[in-house]
């Protein structure tokens, strides 16, 4: 991707460094309005401006004018096709240093970047895989040879490569709870792999195929050191969400409480009902955990809930001195917030929901389209 | 079915042919006649309706088929 008078492309692993490393970056997003408004991509170092590629087809002056020369320019659109229409007419036009993206924001909602969170005691490490676009994480825990997947995303292939690099079988994956914004990938992994796929039973009544009960009490060893990983029912953002505790020292809390807000409990259809769990599982029984534990969500909702490194994760302790959704003292302006104003549910939510049950098979193409979009789980998303 | 004074067929275009190969056609009617769109781009039904919105002129009818999009836009 160097810089050239011709026109360049740019995938979404090179958008990736360039977000994390702070680069500045011009972005010009040729789709639609209402699909810019609903979802674009987001960064520290990055200006973006929306101008529908039908606006450009008589010229592409009103861009030229807009974007200041001798900035980096990446054009995107939603597959590609129309950002290297518009990026073409910007190099004939005269200007340098243009990229379209590769695979446009189909791509983007698909990359996955693996960052190494830490060691843990007896040799193994713990990975989280951060999907940029979507604000989806991923885990997986290594030790002696063996790994365990956690919420895995559906691009299967990537857990399946990195255990590869790693020389590790995959042996479980497992689900936190029933996903409504992502098509899970763990029964998939699993199939391909051999491992075994955890669910927690309470979100299972429904599903078309077998697994293992997520359940409390029911410690899963990975490799043949004492790597736990501690299942603890969490109700709240689903009635089954459960949360591990791996290795004494990390707290996976799934869907219920990220870096900057908490989970929604609206998505099975249920706020009434779960509001008082959720109230329950984050001010009572997180608060009887260690809060020396390092929280480890399943989403992000802002690029600013991203540490060093493009790393998502914040001590207990630090989350109840600085996470609104943890300080809110009265239960009845807490049922309001979860309830309330909650912003759009993730798009197609409800097949999503379907899919992750068994009762939908989408393709590929199909899945795809499904997962457009940021996620939308936690009450603080707009 | 409408009558159309011009029929786009776009069919199997990906993003952006069928608007270019459309305002091309549009570009070419009078005021008053009607121009139908077939695609089978998915994609292009939310960027077909802004786009005539945004150029002011009138979606009169749009319709899927088996997977057929079908827009008649008259021209303002």
């Amino acid at each position: 991707m160097e810089a050239s008078t011709g026109l360049n492309t740019m995938t979404a692993k090179d958008l990736t460094r360039i977000v994390l490393d702070k680069e500045p970056l011009f972005i010009l997003d040729v789709r639609n309005e209402s699909d810019f408004i609903d979802w674009k991509i987001e960064g520290a170092s990055i200006d973006i401006l929306n101008i529908p590629y039908f606006d450009l087809l008589d010229g592409v002056d009103e861009a030229m004018e807009k974007i200041p020369a001798g900035h980096k320019l990446l054009v995107v659109c939603a597959k590609e096709g129309s950002s290297k229409f518009i990026a073409e007419q910007m190099v004939e036009a005269g200007r340098t240093n243009v990229y379209y993206l590769e695979g446009g924001m189909k791509s983007w909602s698909e990359h996955l970047e693996p960052v190494k969170i830490g060691d843990l005691k007896d040799g193994g490490s713990l990975y989280q895989f951060v999907r940029f676009g979507k604000g989806c994480l991923s885990y997986m825990v290594i030790s002696n040879g063996e790994a365990a997947v956690i919420d895995t995303l559906r691009m299967t292939d990537v857990f399946v490569r990195f255990a590869a690099e790693q020389g590790v079988q995959i042996r479980h994956a497992l689900d936190t709870h029933l996903h409504a914004d992502h098509i899970s990938g763990g029964r998939k992994l699993a199939e391909e792999t051999g491992a075994r796929y955890w669910l927690p039973p309470k979100d299972a009544d429904e599903v078309t195929f077998s697994y293992e009960k997520l359940e409390e009490g029911r410690d899963i060893a990975v490799g043949n050191t004492l790597i736990r990983i501690q299942p603890i029912y969490s109700p709240g953002h689903t009635i089954g969400s459960t949360s591990l505790i791996i290795d004494d020292h990390y707290l996976m809390t799934g869907d219920l409480l990220f870096i900057e807000s908490i989970g929604r409990p609206d998505l099975a259809g249920k706020a009434g009902d779960w509001v008082g769990d959720l109230r329950e599982t984050l001010y009572k029984r997180y608060r009887g955990l260690s809060q020396e534990l390092i929280v480890l969500p399943a989403h992000f909702g802002k690029v600013a809930e991203l540490g060093e490194g493009g790393r998502v994760m914040a001590k207990l302790s630090d989350l109840y001195r600085s996470n609104p959704g943890l300080r809110i003292q009265d239960e009845d302006t807490f049922r309001r917030t979860v309830t309330e104003n909650l912003p759009p549910q993730p798009n197609a939510y409800q097949e999503i929901r379907l899919t992750n049950m068994g009762k939908l098979t989408p393709n590929e193409d199909e899945q795809r389209d499904m997962e457009i979009g940021p996620n939308r789980c936690a009450v603080h998303d707009r | 079915m409408r009558k159309a004074d011009i029929v786009v067929d776009t069919k199997g275009m990906a993003c952006p042919m069928p608007i270019v190969k459309a305002k091309k056609a549009l570009d070419g009617l009078a005021s008053g006649q009607v121009m139908e769109v077939l695609s089978t781009d998915k994609g292009s039904v939310n960027d077909f309706q802004a786009w005539v919105k945004q150029t002011k002129n009138e979606l009169l009818e749009h319709a899927e088929e088996n997977g057929v999009y079908k827009f008649y836009v008259k021209k303002v």
